[in-house]
């Protein structure tokens, strides 16, 4: 008590004056102690809403046996939820994939939307077994397979069409020009575990 | 009774509140049709409150069960198809009465000063409104519900680098997933519609302090009598009481003819995909939101680019928060402005009615160009307010309402 009421180094203030430095200091420390306080007291609340140990845990690898697919035909399997197609293309398939180039986005595929192994201009390891996540870059939606050319007007090279907002891709799931979803299909991590056999999820290490 | 009354009203400002608010409190005496529609919202509020509180008795929010539980709603629980049906059309009934309310407010000024707050209010309610529709939609875990939600959390993938991350924790998995749904229903049934509840408090609070405006824009507090009430004002109580109750009941007339004959309305209320359970791996052919949603959607198919995309959808929400300080004019009803603020709500209303009908339907470069004339219309009602209201000639606005 004694401390509060002897006379500060101002001494010719009144005993009952207020010191406005010493409350305006003590003032803005507890403001800002208590905000750090209340940001992290906001810590559980914002982690609980990232995914959960069981759902990352369920998105563990996926297996498919590739020979028993068709030639032209799609495949989906599901991996962390999500549309994987497997797509084995035709050599007619795979002979006009650079025919539309001029028409791509990003035919090189330069955004990251592929491991270092799938850059390539079929973006997959084999050329023919095309492994794609089936989500449109745009909004998420699942495009439609629609592989014959002109199925969709006289222009229609084969590709994939989303029926949400009209984006298209080519048959290694580049994207075309003027429409909304602005980047290529995303390829997801895989390796050959035997000749007709892959893993959905891990890359070759 | 008088004792009771005496009891509380010495603990709690009972009879003053009442005069205050109610008994004695002053409203214009020429409000028309469109003012129904303040005292309709909340009656819808009401209902969607009872009616919501009794579904969640019986639905169950997983990925599991939910689509299933609806269907047990539907079938099996005394009634439930009643309260599903008034809950269903309850959410569309709640934006036609909204939409319809906001329309008024620019029809005759009410957001200009001194009621800036009460219409900022608003607008937050709008947009919490939507969010509440949008976490409904999801619960009954079907096609169009679980697709519609994917294409909107996808939206906050388009914020540059925090985008993915944002998105999945927004949906507490990689795809939206069960972890969504139950914290949609979270939200739905305790977040957002306590939210809404304190800000109609503050909205009416902030309506109480100004008073409203009326068809006519004439400042009624600037002609008072003796007693200091205003000349042009008559009691809500039991005028305007009676008046809204008439409202009420014509309301619920029609309200209740779509949820006994028509509560799908074609499509519109109730969407034949969402019959369907949700399948995370494949969309329906045709994807279109809730009727009310569609202008904004229609915006955002519009642009052939992800983030200007949703920078315009979200645009065209927010822009309504500055219409307070866009509107330049000496006056407020329509009914005294130039013929330029005429022209450009009639072309304004037209605009987002055509964006409405085109965010229902699938896209045709033609539709897709009537599309982007009708946001252009959308933004230009807005940003050009500031020289069209100014430079106008405007009417003299009377002292008094006549009549």
């Amino acid at each position: 008590m004694s401390n509060e009421t002897r006379p500060t180094v101002n001494s010719d203030l009144p005993d009952d004056s207020v010191d406005e430095r010493r409350r305006q200091f003590l003032l803005t420390t507890t403001g800002v102690l208590g905000g750090v306080g209340a940001l992290c007291a906001l810590t559980p609340f914002v982690s609980s809403w990232m995914p959960s140990a069981k759902a990352q845990a369920a998105g563990a690898p996926v297996q498919v046996d590739l020979s028993k697919i068709e030639p032209g035909q799609q495949v989906t399997v599901e991996w962390r939820g999500r549309p994987v197609w497997i797509i084995r293309r035709t050599a007619e398939m795979l002979k006009h994939l650079n025919d539309t180039t001029a028409q791509l986005r990003d035919p090189d595929s330069l955004v990251e939307q592929q491991p270092s192994y799938a850059q390539n201009k079929f973006r997959s390891i084999k050329p023919e077994y095309l492994v794609l996540i089936g989500i449109c870059t745009h909004l998420g939606c699942s495009p439609k397979y629609k592989p014959f050319e002109k199925e969709l007007g006289p222009d229609w090279p084969g590709g994939f069409y989303c029926p949400c907002h009209g984006s298209m891709f080519d048959l290694a799931g580049r994207v075309f020009k003027s429409v909304p979803a602005p980047i290529n299909l995303e390829v997801p991590p895989y390796r050959y575990i035997s000749e007709h056999e892959i893993i959905i999820g891990e890359d070759d290490k | 009774m008088n004792g009771l009354l005496k009891w509380v009203d010495a603990r709690f400002p009972l009879v003053s509140t009442w005069k205050s608010h109610i008994s004695e409190y002053y409203a214009p005496k020429n409000f028309n049709f469109y003012y129904f529609f303040g005292s309709l919202a909340m009656v819808v509020l009401v209902n969607q409150l009872l009616t919501g509180l009794w579904l969640t008795m019986f639905y169950t929010p997983t990925a599991a069960e939910a689509f299933n539980s609806i269907e047990y709603i539907m079938r099996d629980v005394n009634y439930g198809w009643l309260l599903r049906y008034m809950h269903s059309t309850g959410a569309s009934a709640f934006f036609i009465v909204i939409y319809l309310h906001m329309f008024r407010g620019i029809l005759y000024g009410s957001y200009q000063k001194p009621r800036e707050l009460v219409w900022l209010l608003g607008v937050v309610l709008f947009i919490l409104l939507m969010a509440e529709a949008f976490f409904g939609y999801l619960l009954p875990w079907g096609q169009m519900s679980y697709w519609g939600a994917q294409v909107i959390t996808s939206l906050f993938g388009a914020i540059p680098f925090v985008g993915d991350t944002l998105t999945t924790w927004l949906r507490g998995d990689y795809t939206v997933a069960n972890a969504t749904l139950q914290r949609f229903f979270a939200l739905h049934v305790i977040g957002v519609p306590l939210l809404l509840l304190v800000l109609v408090f503050l909205h009416i609070v902030a309506l109480h302090k100004v008073g409203s405006n009326n068809p006519e824009g004439i400042e009624i507090k600037k002609t008072l009598d003796e007693q200091g009430h205003p000349l042009d004002g008559i009691p809500f109580h039991p005028y305007y009481t009676v008046k809204d109750f008439l409202g009420v009941m014509v309301f619920l007339f029609c309200f209740f003819a779509v949820v006994f004959f028509f509560p799908e309305m074609g499509g519109y209320f109730l969407e034949s995909a969402n019959f369907i359970p949700a399948d995370p791996l494949t969309t329906p052919e045709h994807i279109a939101p809730v009727w009310y949603m569609t202008p904004f959607y229609a915006m955002l198919r519009a642009i052939p680019d992800k983030l200007f995309g949703v920078i315009v959808m979200g645009g065209a929400i927010a822009i309504l928060l500055f219409i307070p300080w866009l509107d330049r004019s000496p006056v407020r009803s329509i009914r005294y402005k130039g013929n330029y603020s005429k022209y450009a709500l009639v072309l304004f209303v037209i605009s987002f009615c055509i964006l409405g009908y085109l965010g229902t339907v699938s896209t045709t470069p033609i539709r897709q160009f009537l599309a982007r004339i009708c946001t252009a219309i959308y933004f230009a009602f807005f940003l050009l307010m500031p020289i069209y209201s100014r430079w106008e000639k405007t009417r003299i606005v009377p002292e008094r309402i006549s009549g």
